[in-house]
């Protein structure tokens, strides 16, 4: 059967079998796009934007796992999503974690992209994105020349799908700090259908409670603006009183949303101000049963 | 680039630019047009196929990928014994209409028999969410699987 032109066809493409060999073919194309699980490169190809090189870094096992550190968990960048969220290890670390990759896609969808991936293509509406900013998380890149360092999520997205990674540098892995016994985390994505829908907003939120006081909080919003975003406005205005629902108010002024083919803007605002307060509202409540 | 895997069971080998989606590879380098695309971009389900057991959209995963790999593609269900029990129950609930989404369907609940972890009636809903049936014939297609798929695991 003769072979049916594709744009795809001139996409050069370099395999890396290891990670020396993955950060050496990244220094020497700087270029190149990074194919992992492909659930993204692929479709961004489909739609035309074909890049003139791909490294695949899919068989570099160093990548891929969950281990315990000193100090945190660290999940390997080709870590799946579906092998996070059947993870009792990250369970017990971070249950939000693992509701949010339940809900990226279907399990066609989630036995291939990986964490990494979700992370590198730096979408707004990335459905762990706000979850892994909450928990404080760090992502470790990685290069030939310098070797590795870590980037505090809530600094890593620069722009509209910009990520502050040098050209020679690799996503390796991504670090969870250890969770704290007075933590309350949360996450909630809004989307058309409860199945594999890109979400009109998606929250990740932690509030550290000590005796009824908030002592540290985190929210973040996905979908809402150019890049994943952290409310520091809100975050200031729960830490050092009793948790107060009211807080949520901030929320519209800390985002941007627009108008899309999935939602407007002012529905986006008006929802991510109640998924918060809703859940502010019950923690409330909870901790009064609590107390 | 040379794409050797295993196709259903048989050595496969093609020579075809590296990111050649999976779905044409199987479909127009070798002919199994038994999966369908639909959406293209991982949203429908009608390309699943097991690759290494798990399935996957094949319209997502480029070839360079399944070197050395297992791919199992729907013509590969039947066995000199017969149909699949998945396959026979689709016949006996009626749970295709105008079939395209079929192949994709049947290879999703393949997995879910061949699983080793037990198979809710509740659960079998929420794996199929990513196969979608544009003629809505779902409640008989959940029928045949839940038929199959909690009986198989129990």
């Amino acid at each position: 059967m003769p072979h049916t032109e594709r744009a795809y066809d001139r996409v050069e493409v370099f395999s890396a079998r290891d990670l020396p060999e993955a950060l050496s073919l990244r220094e020497e194309h700087p270029d190149a796009k990074i194919l992992a699980g492909g659930t993204d490169l692929m479709v961004e190809m489909e739609l035309g934007r074909v890049p003139a090189a791909v490294i695949d870094i899919h068989s570099v096992e160093e990548l891929r796992g969950v281990r315990e550190r000193p100090g945190g968990l660290w999940l390997g960048a080709l870590t799946t999503h579906r092998t996070l969220a059947e993870s009792l290890l990250v369970e017990s670390w971070s249950p939000c974690l693992v509701e949010a990759c339940k809900t990226v896609g279907a399990i066609q969808i989630q036995s291939r992209g990986t964490l990494g991936g979700n992370i590198a293509n730096a979408s707004p509406a990335g459905d762990t994105l706000p979850v892994l900013m909450a928990l404080d998380a760090e992502v470790e890149v990685a290069s030939a020349a310098r070797g590795t360092r870590r980037i505090p999520m809530a600094y890593l997205f620069e722009g509209y799908r910009s990520l502050c990674i040098e050209p020679d540098e690799l996503l390796v892995g991504i670090l969870l700090p250890e969770p704290h016994v007075a933590d309350r985390t949360h996450f909630r994505k809004v989307g058309t259908r409860l199945a594999q829908a890109i979400s009109k907003v998606v929250m990740g939120a932690r509030v550290r409670v000590v005796n009824g006081v908030v002592t540290e909080a985190r929210v973040a919003f996905g979908s809402v603006g150019p890049t994943p975003v952290r409310c520091t406005a809100v975050e200031e205005a729960l830490v050092g009183r009793a948790i107060d629902p009211q807080a949520a108010r901030l929320v519209e002024d800390a985002i941007q949303p627009i108008n899309d083919v999935r939602s407007t803007a002012h529905y986006r605002s008006r929802v991510a101000r109640n998924v918060l307060a809703s859940w502010l509202m019950h923690l409330t409540e909870n901790c009064e049963e609590d107390s | 680039m040379k794409i050797d895997f295993e196709l259903n069971g048989r050595a496969c080998s093609r020579e075809v630019p590296g990111m050649t989606r999976l779905l044409d590879l199987l479909r127009e380098e070798i002919g199994a047009t038994g999966a369908k695309e639909g959406c293209g971009e991982g949203e429908c389900g009608a390309c699943t196929v097991l690759l290494e057991g798990t399935p996957v959209c094949s319209c997502l995963v480029p070839s360079v990928q399944v070197i050395g790999r297992k791919v199992r593609t729907v013509e590969g269900l039947e066995t000199s014994t017969g149909l699949h029990r998945i396959q026979e129950a689709f016949v006996e609930h009626g749970a295709a209409q105008c079939g395209i989404c079929t192949p994709g369907f049947l290879m999703m609940a393949a997995s879910m028999c061949e699983s080793k972890e037990p198979v809710s009636a509740e659960s079998v809903r929420e794996s199929l969410a990513g196969n979608l049936c544009r003629c809505t014939g779902y409640q008989k297609i959940v029928e045949a699987v839940v038929e199959v798929v909690v009986d198989a695991t129990h």
